[in-house]
């Protein structure tokens, strides 16, 4: 047996974005062990929840992270509507399902960025970022921001978009589908990218249940899951397919995203077909009092929301589970007998964002 | 400042951001924005860096690694703050794991308010991040200079 070493990977690395740290036992060039430790990030925001009023507290938890700010601002507003028994209008739990989805869009094309990049493809990576700026720019358009939105209110949303607003952005999601057909193409067909992603990183479908993977991870192993199927929002109306990948490895993720993208923008598009007309909002009145458990479906997976107030405008407890806090395990998992040189890419698989982690 | 000297390097760094800024500094990078035409290259090594851009506010746990970070850097070099975390805290000030902002671990030239961050404010920080980075250059090779001359 040659000698065991032990390799300090991050927190500030080349291919990270975000600090998270991971120590390596090698042996030679494989990787025998993973040692995951977070709290790079940590700043306590949870807590907040007792010196933030109700209202004011949908704009701390929309910075839980700065890619799902939209889905993390609607699981508080859900979860306050449903303690305190509100029923928003139709208009803006569409509005909601559209702009969850150009969430998903933005998020997934970012991650297919980073991926190209996690493999040397710098132009492919441009492409992708070019192709989010389109979707950020609708963001800018609809909401007045790029990256949070504060467009969430409980008892519905703040901004409407009228009926040219919605025919425009279809046009607009039309033309790049197209383009995004291009591009995916790279991933799927260019055996460069098979090769740096076939059979690297295999989570069957035992360990992701045992290892409580949620969200693409899942699903690339064949499981179908996706929380989107409950029904929250307008997602009840709307026809769509679980997908699910056959291989576990982190090709099929790779695979299983990008369906995602094209499945957002029929989602998108039905959406709007169907948008009822109506006000966006619905006057709140009163302070919560109960406790509620709010399932999200985010691009990264399933979060879940915990709230609970007594009455007064301070919430007692906030607690949001987060997609990438679950998949940890299976990160650690896939990495043990892994390639040193194939980390970087097996550490963007699951698609890490370290500040939800963390929050 | 009349023209860029150098080619400057950028070393990003997230202290305890919610990636909002982040993914704007990355936004800077790419076809939209494109910081390379005035030669500026985001590297992920402290020793070939020139600027420190650090988003997020400054947590216990991160402090040390930012100050190794600035420490690793070769002089003159020049920090920038991106967002209104990174300058004093922001959203997140009372939280009970935020110190304050950058400049509560390193000193800090340039601040880019905004939450998030974007990236023409990024841009505009960056430049005016060069004209300073220009003037310590000369203070530098000064201060080098007249230290050769007493010996």
């Amino acid at each position: 047996m040659s000698k065991r070493s032990i390799v300090p990977f991050g927190p500030q690395h080349p291919v990270l974005p975000e600090p998270i740290h991971l120590d390596l036992v090698l042996e030679d060039e494989k990787v025998v062990e993973a040692i995951p430790s977070i709290g790079f990030v940590h700043r306590g925001l949870e807590k907040l929840v007792e010196k933030r009023n109700f209202h004011d507290y949908m704009y701390v938890i929309e910075r839980i992270c700065g890619i799902c700010s939209f889905m993390h601002g609607m699981g508080y507003a859900e979860g306050i509507e449903r303690i305190m028994d509100v029923e928003i209008p139709d208009r803006a739990k569409y509005l909601r399902t559209i702009w969850c989805e150009m969430s998903r869009l933005h998020s997934h094309l970012l991650w297919l960025g980073l991926l190209a990049d996690a493999f040397g493809f710098e132009s492919l990576f441009m492409h992708c970022w070019r192709m989010r700026e389109t979707i950020l720019d609708m963001f800018e358009a609809s909401t007045g921001g790029r990256v949070i939105f504060s467009v969430n209110k409980i008892g519905g949303v703040l901004k409407d978009m009228d009926d040219s607003m919605l025919k425009t952005f279809v046009d607009m999601f039309d033309k790049m589908e197209e383009e995004v057909r291009q591009l995916t193409n790279v991933f799927l067909n260019d055996y460069t990218v098979a090769s740096r992603l076939k059979g690297v990183g295999i989570l069957t479908k035992e360990d992701a249940i045992l290892n409580g993977a949620v969200g693409p991870m899942m699903r690339a192993a064949g499981i179908e899951s996706d929380t989107r199927k409950l029904g929250y929002a307008a997602y009840g109306d709307i026809d769509f397919d679980i997908i699910t990948g056959k291989d576990c490895d982190s090709f099929a993720r790779c695979e299983v995203r990008i369906n995602e993208i094209f499945q957002s923008f029929s989602i998108i598009r039905q959406a709007v077909a169907k948008i009822p007309a109506g006000p966006v909002a619905v006057d709140v009145k009163g302070n919560p009092n109960g406790e509620a458990f709010v399932r999200l479906e985010q691009p990264r997976g399933e979060a879940v929301f915990y709230f609970r107030g007594d009455g007064t405008q301070f919430l007692n407890r906030a607690r949001v589970r987060t997609p990438t806090f679950a998949n940890i395990p299976s990160l650690v998992k896939i990495l043990e007998g892994c390639d040193f040189a194939d980390v970087p890419i097996l550490v963007l698989t699951i698609d890490p964002c370290v500040s939800c982690t963390e929050r | 400042m009349a023209k860029i000297a150098k080619s400057p390097w950028l070393l990003h760094y997230d202290g305890s951001s919610c990636n909002g800024c982040d993914i704007e500094v990355l936004a800077c990078l790419t076809p939209i924005y494109d910081v390379e035409r005035f030669g500026i290259i985001n590297t992920g090594n402290p020793k070939h860096a020139d600027i420190f851009l650090v988003t997020g506010g400054i947590n216990e746990k991160n402090k040390a690694v930012v100050k190794q970070l600035y420490d690793q850097m070769p002089e003159p070099k020049v920090v920038v703050a991106v967002g209104i975390c990174a300058c004093n805290g922001g959203v997140f000030k009372d939280a009970y794991n935020i110190i304050g902002g950058v400049d509560k671990a390193i000193p800090v030239d340039v601040y880019v308010p905004g939450c998030a961050a974007r990236p023409e404010a990024i841009i505009d920080g960056v430049v005016k991040a060069l004209g300073v980075l220009d003037e310590k250059q000369k203070a530098f090779k000064k201060a080098k200079k007249t230290k050769g001359e007493s010996k």
